[in-house]
């Protein structure tokens, strides 16, 4: 329990990401079975401990102590555990007849737990709780309460499990849905005390193949004859698969996405493994699937229930690219060609409204291609992706047989107008910056917030140039001069406008980056609103 | 005489008309009585200041000698009278020269404690309670603290975390936040005393504070600026090194090998706010009281009536009604609640 406990403790406190890394494998290193495995599981939100609930956390606040100075308390820290842990006030009564067992381990913790009823885990609890001090309470809150929220992802305790293990991620997304808590097997392949275990499960994710950028010489040495191209969808890219009645949904890092999307999930009547992006459709046109806009699909995204409404008004469906499984049958290792055929034949009986299939574009040269490119037949579509013909369908990003070229971005000269300090190693430099253009009444709107693009060097000029003309402070944020004859151009390349109802210009770019430093840029020469608008489509 | 009459909130702070004098204004007035030091306590600019000679001293180290016209050493313990009010000043344990400060005028008796710990600070004399013959009628209390959340440890055991990171991370440097006055030499104290006796580096903005105390007889240990010659980069790799908050976030903090930000204040206590702040190593050390100190003196004092002055007022209000202790807000403005 002290050791996940201070792995807590490090972790929430810790900005960086490779320093994250490092201590989740150093712990899965020095932890033995089978508390690494628990504490795995409650990083990744696979725990879960049916006799505590929050509610009854609160409940047994309230009768230990008063409600108001608890919902202060609570308001303040803003994290139950946490006020938990900091306001509990141990009652070290002695009850030798009754002495708990330590909450040692955590197998001790979730052993216990599993096995009482609501009742007797709650005093159990308790006990718990007046023998660690705080910072074990407040691992043992978290850890039985589920939710950690201690900015760990599923996918970066995955990496770390690859660190620890010397292996590449995609074996472990791999495997993951397969293994069972507390990842025996897994660890026990990790640490090199046995073979790999064997994906067992009905519906388990493929680790997905992709594609690299197509660089000017790759177009200089490639024959284009040898690859079929097909339009770059602006959606979420997904694996859909069904066996022996399992149906499920994964992200491209196998995570189970399936619950945010049950219309896609009820309509998987099949027994294969499509790959494919997850797109909105318009659902005033009945007759075809027309694409939405990314922010059509940002309704959808990170909810964990969807209502029926949503479902209407945003219906999702899958625009499929490739084969993997077809009844039990692998096909990845047949080439793309094949595969291609195999699909068309696939998808034709399925729901129209539910599946359908990402067009080839039809090209003799690479000349041919980019001009394809430059003029898409849809605004979500962000480019072109290329696959050779004769390629088998390889995990992870082997170099030659998949590229992706993308449009290139669009780009707009934008006015510096207030700079936030970084985080971490920046956390000296005013490294944030939010950016506006001319109002047709020559004022200045924000129209985006960047923090990358720039070099080491530039970084330093810029904060130079913020700290010098500075404004106003507002906490960490200053707002910098910002005037027709003075001021800062950063020229802000993006991947594309939505309209927005949350920010004051009324859009919202995607992916916004600084790409140049215009110094020589005289402020009155940056670009407007209006120019701004006419690059929505 | 009610207590309102002998000590009421104005604009200009805490106001006694009857001995016609301000405790801790934040405006510029004719006689003011001070606490202790900290900025938003005493402030430059009054007529008279009635304070403890180390107060005065570190007035006079922020602001210039001429930080007022007629500076008035207090003596502790001892009863001097103005306008035929009482009032004598008492160790409050919160930094080098703060007291407490009681008035007593006909019948009535008021306490103001000012900021106060009941922590072990090497550092400066402990809070001592205000001795009378009969529970006073009104103790006016801070609540910088005042939430049960906030349950300070033991700060050898702070510092032992610090020590201990040192050992693990010897080729990085500790960069400790700390407050010029109070918070800086309380750290180097109970660095000290953990027997911790390298130099240690500080920034320019503690040196005169921190020299005052070494004057004070409070041993430091060995001291140097945190100043780098030219060329050197990584001189202060598994040095501990003191300054302002502010500083480290400055282009200053870009001089040290790999820091590790560290921060010496009891909002350190709350996970969320050690994160905000960009704190790896979080110490919780206070100038204040916690929740549990500010009860057990309000128990031990008994005192009629309690005022409090600036921090979370509502949840220690609550607890006095909770226990049919008469409590109210006073609702002074120009009080800092975060910079302890």
């Amino acid at each position: 329990m002290k050791r996940f406990a201070q792995l807590l403790d490090r972790l929430v406190l810790t900005p960086s990401r490779n320093a994250k890394l490092q201590l989740l494998c150093d712990y899965f290193a020095k932890t033995p079975d089978p508390d690494r495995g628990i504490a795995l599981a409650a990083l990744t939100g696979r725990l879960d401990i049916a006799s505590v609930k929050p509610a009854m956390l609160r409940g047994l606040m309230a009768e230990r102590m008063d409600e108001v100075l608890f919902g202060l308390s609570y308001d303040y820290v803003g994290d139950l555990a946490e006020t938990i842990a900091l306001v509990w006030d141990q009652q070290a009564v002695a009850m030798p007849q009754q002495a708990a067992v330590e909450p040692a381990s955590l197998a001790n913790v979730v052993g216990s737990l599993q096995m009482a009823g609501k009742t007797d885990a709650l005093a159990i609890l308790i006990r718990w709780l007046d023998q660690l001090d705080s910072s074990g309470r407040y691992a043992l809150l978290k850890l039985v309460t589920g939710g950690l929220r201690i900015g760990v992802s599923a996918r970066l305790a995955k990496l770390a499990l690859a660190d620890y293990g010397k292996v590449d991620v995609t074996e472990v997304e791999e495997l993951w849905h397969g293994q069972e808590v507390p990842f025996l097997a897994l660890f026990a392949w990790l640490s090199g005390n046995s073979p790999k275990p064997r994906q067992m499960a009905a519906a388990p994710f493929r680790p997905v193949m992709l594609a690299n950028a197509l660089s000017e010489t790759d177009r200089q040495r490639l024959d284009a004859n040898l690859y079929a191209a097909e339009w770059k969808w602006d959606g979420i890219r997904i694996q859909a698969t069904a066996e022996a009645g399992v149906k499920r949904l994964y992200s491209r890092t196998g995570d189970d996405v399936g619950q945010a999307f049950p219309d896609l999930l009820e309509a998987m009547e099949f027994e294969g493994t499509l790959d494919g992006e997850l797109l909105v459709a318009r659902p005033e046109l009945r007759d075809r699937l027309e694409v939405g806009s990314f922010g059509d699909l940002q309704q959808r995204l990170n909810r964990k229930t969807v209502s029926k409404k949503l479902r209407v008004s945003h219906p999702v469906f899958l625009r499929a690219y490739d084969l993997l499984d077809e009844n039990g049958e692998n096909l990845r290792n047949l080439s793309f060609l094949e595969r291609r055929k195999r699909l068309e034949r696939f998808v034709n009986p399925l729901e129209q409204s539910r599946f359908d299939i990402s067009p080839l574009i039809e090209f003799q040269s690479w000349r041919e291609l980019a001009d394809n490119r430059e003029n898409p037949p849809h605004v979500a579509i962000e480019g072109v992706m290329i696959k050779q013909w004769q390629s088998t369908y390889q995990p992870g990003r082997p170099k030659g047989p998949w590229f992706k070229w993308k449009r290139d971005p669009m780009l707009i000269d934008a006015v510096l107008m207030y700079a936030q300090r970084g985080h971490g190693k920046r956390s000296s430099y005013y490294s944030d910056y939010t950016f506006g253009v001319w109002t047709d009444e020559g004022i200045l709107v924000p129209v985006g917030k960047a923090y990358f693009g720039f070099t080491d060097d530039e970084l330093k000029q810029i904060d130079k140039f913020v700290r010098e003309n500075t404004i106003e402070r507002f906490g960490p944020v200053r707002s910098v001069t910002a005037r027709k004859d003075f001021g800062l151009v950063f020229e802000v390349a993006f991947e594309g406008l939505n309209r927005s109802k949350r920010h004051k210009s009324g859009v919202a770019m995607r992916f916004p980056r600084i790409s140049r430093l215009r110094w020589d840029k005289p402020p009155n020469e940056a670009d407007t609103l209006a120019s701004l608008e006419n690059l929505i489509s | 005489m009610n207590p309102a009459q002998l000590l009421h909130p104005t604009s200009k702070g805490l106001y006694c008309p009857p001995g016609d004098f301000y405790v801790d204004p934040v405006a510029s007035v004719p006689r003011a009585l001070i606490t202790h030091g900290h900025a938003d306590h005493a402030r430059p600019g009054h007529r008279q200041v009635w304070a403890t000679q180390q107060t005065l001293d570190i007035m006079a180290i922020r602001y210039g000698d001429d930080h007022c016209r007629q500076p008035q050493p207090m003596a502790l313990r001892e009863v001097f009278e103005v306008n035929g009010v009482k009032v004598s000043f008492w160790p409050a344990g919160h930094v080098l020269g703060s007291a407490q400060i009681l008035i007593q005028h006909a019948d009535v008796q008021i306490v103001v404690s000012g900021d106060y710990k009941r922590g072990t600070d090497p550092t400066c004399a402990p809070y001592e309670p205000v001795p009378t013959q009969r529970p006073i009628d009104v103790f006016i209390t801070e609540a910088t603290f005042a939430l049960p959340v906030f349950r300070h440890p033991a700060p050898s055991d702070e510092i032992a975390k610090l020590l201990r990171s040192v050992d693990q991370f010897p080729d990085r440097t500790h960069l400790v936040g700390v407050y010029a006055l109070g918070k800086a030499q309380r750290v180097l104290g109970l660095l000290r005393n953990a027997g911790y006796d390298e130099t240690i580096y500080i920034h320019g903005a503690l040196e005169k504070l921190c020299s005052y105390y070494a004057s004070q007889g409070i041993e430091l240990g060995d001291l140097q600026p945190a100043t780098l010659d030219k060329g050197q980069k990584h001189s202060f790799a598994g040095k501990i090194v003191l300054g302002p908050p502010s500083a480290f976030v400055d282009r200053w903090g870009r001089r040290f090998a790999d820091p590790i930000s560290c921060f010496a204040s009891g909002w350190m206590q709350i996970r969320q706010r050690a994160k905000q702040r960009g704190v790896e190593l979080p110490l919780i050390l206070s100038d204040h009281c916690d929740w549990d100190e500010l009860l057990t003196t309000i128990k031990e004092l008994n005192p009629g009536e309690v005022w409090v002055t600036h921090g979370r007022d509502d949840a220690l209000i609550r607890w006095c009604q909770l226990n049919q202790i008469q409590a109210r807000p006073l609702n002074l403005i120009g009080y800092e609640e975060d910079n302890e």
